[in-house]
Protein backbone atom coordinates (compact mmCIF):
# COMPACT_ATOMS: atom_id res chain seq x y z
CA UNK A 1 0.00 0.00 0.00
CA UNK A 2 2.83 2.26 -0.29
CA UNK A 3 3.24 5.46 -2.52
CA UNK A 4 5.14 5.35 -5.29
CA UNK A 5 5.89 6.12 -8.59
CA UNK A 6 2.24 5.00 -9.99
CA UNK A 7 0.64 8.06 -8.29
CA UNK A 8 2.45 10.54 -10.90
CA UNK A 9 1.82 7.97 -13.82
CA UNK A 10 -1.91 7.83 -12.83
CA UNK A 11 -2.11 11.41 -12.56
CA UNK A 12 -0.39 12.28 -16.14
CA UNK A 13 -3.12 9.43 -17.72
CA UNK A 14 -5.86 11.40 -15.73
CA UNK A 15 -4.93 14.42 -16.84
CA UNK A 16 -4.58 13.15 -20.43
CA UNK A 17 -7.94 11.88 -20.16
CA UNK A 18 -9.44 14.60 -19.11
CA UNK A 19 -7.62 17.17 -22.20
CA UNK A 20 -9.01 14.92 -24.40
CA UNK A 21 -12.76 14.93 -23.13
CA UNK A 22 -12.54 18.31 -22.86
CA UNK A 23 -10.88 18.65 -26.24
CA UNK A 24 -12.55 15.84 -28.04
CA UNK A 25 -15.42 14.52 -26.56
CA UNK A 26 -17.71 17.00 -25.15
CA UNK A 27 -17.59 19.62 -27.71
CA UNK A 28 -19.37 17.83 -30.10
CA UNK A 29 -21.83 15.76 -27.63
CA UNK A 30 -22.75 19.46 -26.48
CA UNK A 31 -23.53 21.08 -30.15
CA UNK A 32 -25.65 17.99 -30.85
CA UNK A 33 -27.86 17.87 -27.89
CA UNK A 34 -28.00 21.88 -28.13
CA UNK A 35 -28.50 21.78 -31.53
CA UNK A 36 -31.56 19.31 -31.02
CA UNK A 37 -32.93 21.37 -27.87
CA UNK A 38 -33.32 24.32 -30.28
CA UNK A 39 -35.03 22.42 -33.01
CA UNK A 40 -37.02 20.54 -30.12
CA UNK A 41 -37.81 24.24 -28.89
CA UNK A 42 -38.69 25.80 -32.77
CA UNK A 43 -40.85 22.87 -33.26
CA UNK A 44 -43.01 23.43 -30.20
CA UNK A 45 -43.27 27.14 -30.96
CA UNK A 46 -44.11 26.22 -34.36
CA UNK A 47 -47.23 23.77 -33.38
CA UNK A 48 -47.87 26.56 -30.86
CA UNK A 49 -47.99 28.75 -33.70
CA UNK A 50 -50.08 26.59 -36.35
CA UNK A 51 -52.78 26.19 -33.11
CA UNK A 52 -53.29 29.85 -32.85
CA UNK A 53 -53.67 30.17 -36.43
CA UNK A 54 -55.89 27.06 -36.84
CA UNK A 55 -58.14 28.49 -33.89
CA UNK A 56 -58.35 31.99 -35.89
CA UNK A 57 -59.56 29.88 -39.15
CA UNK A 58 -61.90 27.95 -37.44
CA UNK A 59 -62.97 31.64 -35.69
CA UNK A 60 -63.24 32.64 -39.31
CA UNK A 61 -65.05 29.76 -41.12
CA UNK A 62 -67.88 30.14 -38.68
CA UNK A 63 -67.98 33.19 -39.17
CA UNK A 64 -68.64 33.21 -43.17
CA UNK A 65 -70.78 30.11 -42.44
CA UNK A 66 -72.93 31.75 -40.67
CA UNK A 67 -73.10 34.94 -43.23
CA UNK A 68 -74.10 32.73 -46.29
CA UNK A 69 -76.61 30.84 -44.04
CA UNK A 70 -78.35 34.17 -43.56
CA UNK A 71 -77.64 35.11 -47.72
CA UNK A 72 -79.18 31.77 -48.23
CA UNK A 73 -82.33 32.45 -45.79
CA UNK A 74 -82.40 35.71 -46.95
CA UNK A 75 -82.50 34.51 -50.94
CA UNK A 76 -85.00 32.12 -50.37
CA UNK A 77 -87.28 34.49 -48.53
CA UNK A 78 -86.89 36.52 -51.11
CA UNK A 79 -87.25 33.83 -54.12
CA UNK A 80 -90.93 32.87 -52.23
CA UNK A 81 -91.89 36.29 -52.34
CA UNK A 82 -91.04 36.59 -55.82
CA UNK A 83 -93.05 33.18 -56.38
CA UNK A 84 -95.88 34.06 -54.36
CA UNK A 85 -96.28 37.34 -56.33
CA UNK A 86 -95.73 35.64 -59.78
CA UNK A 87 -98.43 33.38 -59.00
CA UNK A 88 -100.52 36.41 -57.79
CA UNK A 89 -99.76 38.28 -61.58
CA UNK A 90 -100.58 35.16 -63.66
CA UNK A 91 -103.61 34.49 -61.22
CA UNK A 92 -105.51 38.07 -62.35
CA UNK A 93 -104.12 37.61 -65.02
CA UNK A 94 -105.68 34.52 -66.11
CA UNK A 95 -109.28 35.97 -64.81
CA UNK A 96 -109.05 39.23 -66.85
CA UNK A 97 -108.29 37.35 -69.71
CA UNK A 98 -110.88 35.08 -68.86
CA UNK A 99 -113.38 38.31 -67.94
CA UNK A 100 -112.40 39.77 -71.36
CA UNK A 101 -113.38 36.30 -73.33
CA UNK A 102 -116.67 35.47 -71.42
CA UNK A 103 -117.43 39.07 -72.31
CA UNK A 104 -116.45 38.92 -76.21
CA UNK A 105 -118.95 35.70 -76.10
CA UNK A 106 -121.38 37.03 -74.06
CA UNK A 107 -121.85 40.30 -76.74
CA UNK A 108 -120.96 38.16 -80.14
CA UNK A 109 -123.73 36.04 -78.63
CA UNK A 110 -125.80 38.61 -78.75
CA UNK A 111 -125.16 40.59 -81.23
CA UNK A 112 -125.94 37.02 -82.73
CA UNK A 113 -129.11 37.20 -81.50
CA UNK A 114 -130.24 40.72 -82.30
CA UNK A 115 -129.23 39.44 -86.07
CA UNK A 116 -131.36 36.33 -85.78
CA UNK A 117 -134.05 38.35 -84.18
CA UNK A 118 -133.24 41.09 -87.23
CA UNK A 119 -133.38 38.58 -89.66
CA UNK A 120 -136.77 36.60 -88.30
CA UNK A 121 -138.34 40.07 -88.15
CA UNK A 122 -137.90 40.96 -91.71
CA UNK A 123 -138.91 37.43 -92.83
CA UNK A 124 -142.14 37.85 -90.63
CA UNK A 125 -142.62 41.22 -91.94
CA UNK A 126 -141.95 39.66 -95.62
CA UNK A 127 -144.59 36.91 -94.83
CA UNK A 128 -147.25 39.17 -93.30
CA UNK A 129 -147.06 41.13 -96.14
CA UNK A 130 -147.02 38.19 -98.73
CA UNK A 131 -149.59 36.92 -96.43
CA UNK A 132 -152.00 40.19 -96.70
CA UNK A 133 -150.98 40.77 -100.48
CA UNK A 134 -152.78 37.27 -100.85
CA UNK A 135 -155.78 37.80 -99.08
CA UNK A 136 -156.42 41.74 -99.75
CA UNK A 137 -155.06 41.51 -103.56
CA UNK A 138 -156.96 44.62 -105.01
CA UNK A 139 -157.24 46.35 -101.74
CA UNK A 140 -154.34 46.84 -100.68
CA UNK A 141 -151.32 49.20 -102.24
CA UNK A 142 -148.39 47.76 -101.18
CA UNK A 143 -146.56 51.16 -101.26
CA UNK A 144 -148.82 53.05 -99.11
CA UNK A 145 -149.42 50.21 -96.38
CA UNK A 146 -145.43 49.34 -96.61
CA UNK A 147 -144.92 52.13 -93.65
CA UNK A 148 -147.51 50.42 -91.46
CA UNK A 149 -146.09 46.56 -92.05
CA UNK A 150 -142.78 47.78 -91.47
CA UNK A 151 -143.79 49.09 -88.16
CA UNK A 152 -145.44 46.26 -87.65
CA UNK A 153 -142.79 43.93 -88.09
CA UNK A 154 -140.93 46.12 -85.76
CA UNK A 155 -143.13 45.02 -83.19
CA UNK A 156 -142.86 41.50 -83.72
CA UNK B 1 -9.46 -22.47 -8.51
CA UNK B 2 -9.71 -20.97 -5.08
CA UNK B 3 -10.09 -24.91 -3.83
CA UNK B 4 -6.94 -26.14 -6.17
CA UNK B 5 -5.04 -23.61 -4.35
CA UNK B 6 -6.24 -24.28 -0.94
CA UNK B 7 -5.47 -27.54 -1.77
CA UNK B 8 -1.95 -27.12 -1.65
CA UNK B 9 -0.74 -27.79 1.76
CA UNK B 10 1.68 -24.58 1.68
CA UNK B 11 -1.17 -21.92 0.50
CA UNK B 12 -2.44 -20.57 4.39
CA UNK B 13 -5.68 -18.48 3.78
CA UNK B 14 -3.40 -15.59 4.63
CA UNK B 15 -0.84 -16.11 1.93
CA UNK B 16 -4.26 -16.46 -0.30
CA UNK B 17 -5.14 -13.29 0.50
CA UNK B 18 -1.90 -10.90 0.19
CA UNK B 19 -1.12 -13.03 -3.08
CA UNK B 20 -4.67 -11.26 -4.46
CA UNK B 21 -3.65 -8.50 -2.66
CA UNK B 22 0.24 -7.54 -4.03
CA UNK B 23 0.73 -5.75 -6.82
CA UNK B 24 2.19 -6.31 -10.03
CA UNK B 25 5.38 -3.76 -9.24
CA UNK B 26 8.73 -3.17 -10.88
CA UNK B 27 11.50 -0.91 -10.23
CA UNK B 28 11.89 2.38 -12.47
CA UNK B 29 14.61 4.43 -12.88
CA UNK B 30 17.41 1.98 -11.90
CA UNK B 31 15.56 1.06 -8.53
CA UNK B 32 15.58 -3.16 -9.08
CA UNK B 33 13.80 -3.38 -5.60
CA UNK B 34 10.31 -3.50 -5.49
CA UNK B 35 9.82 -1.02 -3.43
CA UNK B 36 10.31 2.81 -2.14
CA UNK B 37 9.26 5.38 -4.29
CA UNK B 38 10.36 4.71 -7.71
CA UNK B 39 8.42 1.40 -8.03
CA UNK B 40 5.55 1.47 -10.93
CA UNK B 41 2.25 -0.52 -10.03
CA UNK B 42 2.17 -1.98 -13.48
CA UNK B 43 -1.12 -3.62 -12.97
CA UNK B 44 -3.06 -0.50 -12.00
CA UNK B 45 -1.12 1.42 -14.36
CA UNK B 46 -2.02 -1.00 -17.44
CA UNK B 47 -5.66 -1.69 -16.12
CA UNK B 48 -6.81 1.79 -15.63
CA UNK B 49 -5.00 3.51 -18.81
CA UNK B 50 -7.02 0.71 -21.31
CA UNK B 51 -10.06 1.04 -19.43
CA UNK B 52 -9.81 4.87 -19.48
CA UNK B 53 -8.34 4.52 -23.71
CA UNK B 54 -11.58 2.23 -23.81
CA UNK B 55 -14.47 3.73 -21.89
CA UNK B 56 -13.38 7.20 -23.00
CA UNK B 57 -12.60 6.23 -26.73
CA UNK B 58 -16.21 4.56 -26.49
CA UNK B 59 -17.76 7.79 -25.73
CA UNK B 60 -15.46 9.82 -28.31
CA UNK B 61 -16.26 7.23 -31.17
CA UNK B 62 -20.61 8.09 -30.69
CA UNK B 63 -19.50 11.50 -30.07
CA UNK B 64 -17.88 12.08 -33.25
CA UNK B 65 -20.91 10.80 -34.75
CA UNK B 66 -23.34 12.46 -32.64
CA UNK B 67 -26.61 14.21 -34.71
CA UNK B 68 -29.02 16.52 -33.36
CA UNK B 69 -31.80 14.48 -35.20
CA UNK B 70 -32.92 11.25 -33.79
CA UNK B 71 -30.06 9.51 -31.92
CA UNK B 72 -29.13 6.03 -32.49
CA UNK B 73 -29.85 4.22 -28.92
CA UNK B 74 -26.34 4.41 -28.49
CA UNK B 75 -25.99 8.02 -28.72
CA UNK B 76 -28.63 8.34 -26.38
CA UNK B 77 -27.05 6.53 -23.95
CA UNK B 78 -24.38 8.51 -24.01
CA UNK B 79 -26.89 11.34 -24.10
CA UNK B 80 -28.23 10.37 -21.13
CA UNK B 81 -24.53 10.09 -19.24
CA UNK B 82 -23.92 13.56 -20.32
CA UNK B 83 -26.84 14.60 -19.52
CA UNK B 84 -26.63 13.49 -15.77
CA UNK B 85 -23.46 14.59 -15.35
CA UNK B 86 -24.19 18.14 -16.70
CA UNK B 87 -26.86 18.35 -14.81
CA UNK B 88 -25.21 17.66 -11.43
CA UNK B 89 -22.26 19.98 -12.86
CA UNK B 90 -25.30 22.77 -13.61
CA UNK B 91 -27.06 22.68 -10.37
CA UNK B 92 -23.29 23.12 -8.67
CA UNK B 93 -21.27 25.67 -10.40
CA UNK B 94 -22.32 28.48 -11.91
CA UNK B 95 -19.86 29.80 -14.71
CA UNK B 96 -18.94 28.78 -17.97
CA UNK B 97 -19.12 24.89 -17.17
CA UNK B 98 -18.45 23.78 -20.76
CA UNK B 99 -14.94 25.18 -20.59
CA UNK B 100 -13.57 22.31 -18.26
CA UNK B 101 -15.58 21.64 -14.95
CA UNK B 102 -17.88 19.60 -16.80
CA UNK B 103 -16.18 17.81 -19.41
CA UNK B 104 -13.82 17.00 -16.14
CA UNK B 105 -16.81 15.60 -13.94
CA UNK B 106 -17.21 13.22 -16.94
CA UNK B 107 -13.97 11.77 -17.31
CA UNK B 108 -13.83 11.56 -13.59
CA UNK B 109 -17.21 9.38 -13.57
CA UNK B 110 -16.89 7.66 -16.27
CA UNK B 111 -13.15 6.37 -15.61
CA UNK B 112 -13.95 5.72 -11.99
CA UNK B 113 -17.06 4.00 -12.32
CA UNK B 114 -15.19 2.11 -15.05
CA UNK B 115 -12.05 1.02 -12.94
CA UNK B 116 -14.73 0.65 -9.96
CA UNK B 117 -16.37 -2.25 -12.00
CA UNK B 118 -13.54 -4.13 -12.77
CA UNK B 119 -14.33 -5.19 -9.23
CA UNK B 120 -17.45 -7.49 -10.59
CA UNK B 121 -14.75 -9.41 -12.16
CA UNK B 122 -14.16 -13.20 -10.42
CA UNK B 123 -10.80 -12.49 -8.37
CA UNK B 124 -9.79 -16.19 -9.14
CA UNK B 125 -10.69 -15.87 -12.29
CA UNK B 126 -8.01 -13.02 -12.77
CA UNK B 127 -5.46 -14.45 -10.52
CA UNK B 128 -6.09 -18.24 -12.73
CA UNK B 129 -5.99 -15.99 -16.61
CA UNK B 130 -2.66 -14.34 -14.83
CA UNK B 131 -0.91 -17.70 -13.97
CA UNK B 132 -2.02 -18.83 -17.50
CA UNK B 133 -0.02 -16.34 -18.93
CA UNK B 134 2.42 -15.33 -16.54
CA UNK B 135 3.25 -18.48 -14.47
CA UNK B 136 2.24 -19.20 -10.94
CA UNK B 137 3.37 -16.07 -8.88
CA UNK B 138 2.22 -13.79 -11.27
CA UNK B 139 0.26 -11.02 -9.48
CA UNK B 140 -2.33 -8.73 -11.26
CA UNK B 141 -4.65 -6.35 -9.01
CA UNK B 142 -7.57 -5.98 -11.39
CA UNK B 143 -8.77 -2.96 -9.47
CA UNK B 144 -6.86 0.51 -10.35
CA UNK B 145 -9.06 2.10 -7.71
CA UNK B 146 -7.96 -0.32 -4.92
CA UNK B 147 -4.47 0.80 -5.15
CA UNK B 148 -4.18 3.87 -2.70
CA UNK B 149 -1.95 5.71 -5.61
CA UNK B 150 -4.94 6.06 -8.23
CA UNK B 151 -7.15 7.59 -5.78
CA UNK B 152 -4.21 10.13 -4.83
CA UNK B 153 -3.30 10.77 -8.13
CA UNK B 154 -6.85 11.40 -9.20
CA UNK B 155 -7.27 13.54 -5.69
CA UNK B 156 -4.08 15.91 -6.57
CA UNK B 157 -4.94 16.15 -9.70
CA UNK B 158 -7.99 17.95 -8.63
CA UNK B 159 -6.11 19.49 -5.85
CA UNK B 160 -3.53 21.66 -7.63
CA UNK B 161 -6.77 22.03 -10.57
CA UNK B 162 -8.07 23.53 -7.17
CA UNK B 163 -5.29 25.91 -6.80
CA UNK B 164 -5.06 26.80 -10.32
CA UNK B 165 -8.67 28.02 -10.30
CA UNK B 166 -8.70 29.04 -7.04
CA UNK B 167 -5.77 31.53 -8.48
CA UNK B 168 -7.27 31.83 -11.96
CA UNK B 169 -10.35 33.83 -10.25
CA UNK B 170 -9.00 35.62 -7.86
CA UNK B 171 -6.18 36.40 -8.62
CA UNK B 172 -2.46 35.36 -6.63
CA UNK B 173 -3.04 37.94 -4.25
CA UNK B 174 -6.59 37.63 -3.97
CA UNK B 175 -5.69 33.87 -3.10
CA UNK B 176 -3.30 34.55 -0.07
CA UNK B 177 -5.64 37.22 0.83
CA UNK B 178 -7.93 34.10 1.20
CA UNK B 179 -5.82 31.89 2.85
CA UNK B 180 -5.24 34.87 5.60
CA UNK B 181 -8.17 36.33 6.13
CA UNK B 182 -11.49 33.75 5.66
CA UNK B 183 -13.27 32.58 7.16
CA UNK B 184 -12.61 34.48 10.54
CA UNK B 185 -11.87 38.19 8.85
CA UNK B 186 -9.39 39.95 8.08
CA UNK B 187 -8.31 41.10 11.48
CA UNK B 188 -4.04 40.39 11.52
CA UNK B 189 -4.56 38.94 15.35
CA UNK B 190 -7.28 35.73 13.15
CA UNK B 191 -4.51 35.40 10.41
CA UNK B 192 -2.95 32.57 12.48
CA UNK B 193 -6.28 30.76 13.05
CA UNK B 194 -7.32 31.92 9.71
CA UNK B 195 -4.14 30.26 8.01
CA UNK B 196 -4.27 27.22 10.25
CA UNK B 197 -7.89 26.52 9.22
CA UNK B 198 -7.42 26.67 5.64
CA UNK B 199 -4.22 24.62 5.58
CA UNK B 200 -6.38 22.16 7.63
CA UNK B 201 -8.53 22.33 4.74
CA UNK B 202 -5.98 22.21 2.14
CA UNK B 203 -5.05 19.00 3.25
CA UNK B 204 -8.32 17.03 4.30
CA UNK B 205 -9.54 17.65 1.27
CA UNK B 206 -7.62 15.37 -0.83
CA UNK B 207 -7.07 12.95 1.79
CA UNK B 208 -10.98 12.44 2.78
CA UNK B 209 -11.30 12.53 -1.37
CA UNK B 210 -8.84 9.86 -2.26
CA UNK B 211 -9.29 7.87 0.76
CA UNK B 212 -12.82 7.30 0.90
CA UNK B 213 -12.85 6.00 -2.19
CA UNK B 214 -9.96 3.96 -2.18
CA UNK B 215 -11.48 2.35 1.01
CA UNK B 216 -14.80 1.30 -0.23
CA UNK B 217 -12.89 -0.42 -3.02
CA UNK B 218 -10.24 -1.96 -0.53
CA UNK B 219 -13.05 -3.33 1.80
CA UNK B 220 -15.17 -4.28 -1.33
CA UNK B 221 -12.26 -6.29 -2.59
CA UNK B 222 -11.25 -7.89 0.67
CA UNK B 223 -14.90 -9.03 1.45
CA UNK B 224 -14.70 -11.09 -2.33
CA UNK B 225 -11.46 -12.52 -1.35
CA UNK B 226 -13.21 -13.71 2.32
CA UNK B 227 -16.13 -15.35 0.48
CA UNK B 228 -14.06 -17.14 -2.02
CA UNK B 229 -11.80 -18.72 0.42
CA UNK B 230 -14.98 -20.11 1.66
CA UNK B 231 -14.84 -22.52 -1.15
CA UNK B 232 -11.69 -24.60 0.39
CA UNK B 233 -13.61 -25.60 2.77
CA UNK B 234 -15.45 -28.48 0.40
CA UNK B 235 -19.08 -28.16 -1.73
CA UNK B 236 -21.00 -26.49 0.62
CA UNK B 237 -18.54 -23.95 1.81
CA UNK B 238 -18.52 -23.00 -2.25
CA UNK B 239 -21.97 -22.53 -2.60
CA UNK B 240 -22.40 -20.79 0.42
CA UNK B 241 -19.68 -18.30 -1.08
CA UNK B 242 -21.02 -18.27 -4.20
CA UNK B 243 -24.46 -17.46 -3.11
CA UNK B 244 -23.21 -14.69 -0.97
CA UNK B 245 -20.71 -13.43 -3.70
CA UNK B 246 -23.54 -13.13 -5.83
CA UNK B 247 -25.26 -11.09 -3.11
CA UNK B 248 -22.50 -9.16 -2.63
CA UNK B 249 -21.86 -8.31 -5.82
CA UNK B 250 -25.45 -7.58 -6.81
CA UNK B 251 -24.81 -4.64 -3.55
CA UNK B 252 -21.73 -3.61 -4.75
CA UNK B 253 -23.15 -2.44 -8.00
CA UNK B 254 -24.62 -0.08 -5.69
CA UNK B 255 -21.17 1.19 -3.91
CA UNK B 256 -19.41 1.06 -7.14
CA UNK B 257 -21.75 3.54 -8.69
CA UNK B 258 -22.14 5.84 -5.83
CA UNK B 259 -18.28 5.83 -5.10
CA UNK B 260 -17.86 7.08 -8.69
CA UNK B 261 -20.39 10.04 -8.55
CA UNK B 262 -19.47 10.69 -4.82
CA UNK B 263 -15.85 11.28 -6.10
CA UNK B 264 -17.11 12.67 -9.39
CA UNK B 265 -19.55 15.52 -6.66
CA UNK B 266 -16.81 16.36 -4.65
CA UNK B 267 -14.20 16.93 -7.85
CA UNK B 268 -16.98 19.34 -8.73
CA UNK B 269 -17.75 20.48 -5.20
CA UNK B 270 -14.08 21.39 -5.10
CA UNK B 271 -13.39 22.92 -8.38
CA UNK B 272 -16.88 25.19 -7.99
CA UNK B 273 -15.01 26.16 -4.29
CA UNK B 274 -12.36 27.48 -6.09
CA UNK B 275 -14.12 29.82 -8.30
CA UNK B 276 -15.96 31.40 -5.04
CA UNK B 277 -14.44 34.09 -3.01
CA UNK B 278 -15.00 34.73 0.55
Amino acid sequence: MNINFTLIAQAIAFAVLIWFTVKFVWPPLLSAIEKRQKEIADGLAAAQEGKSALEVAAKKSETTLNEAKQKASEIIGQAEKRAAQIIDEAKAAAKAEGDRIIAGAKAEIDQEVNRAKEGLRAQVSTLAVAGAEKILRKEIDAKTHSEMLTKLAAEL
Amino acid sequence: MTTEHAQHAELTPSEYIAHHLSFNAQGVNGNTAADGFWVLHYDTLLTSVVLGLLVMGLIWWVARGATAGVPTKRQAFVELVFGFVDDQVKNIFHGNRHAFIAPAALTVFVWVLAMNAMDFLPVDWVAAIVSAFGGEHAKWRIVPTSDINTTFALALAVWFLMIFFSIKAKGLGGWIHELFCAPFGSNPLVWPANFLFNLIEYVSKPLSHSLRLFGNMYAGEIIFLLLGMWAATGLTGTVAGAVLGAGWSIFHILIVALQAFIFMMLTVVYLAMAHESH
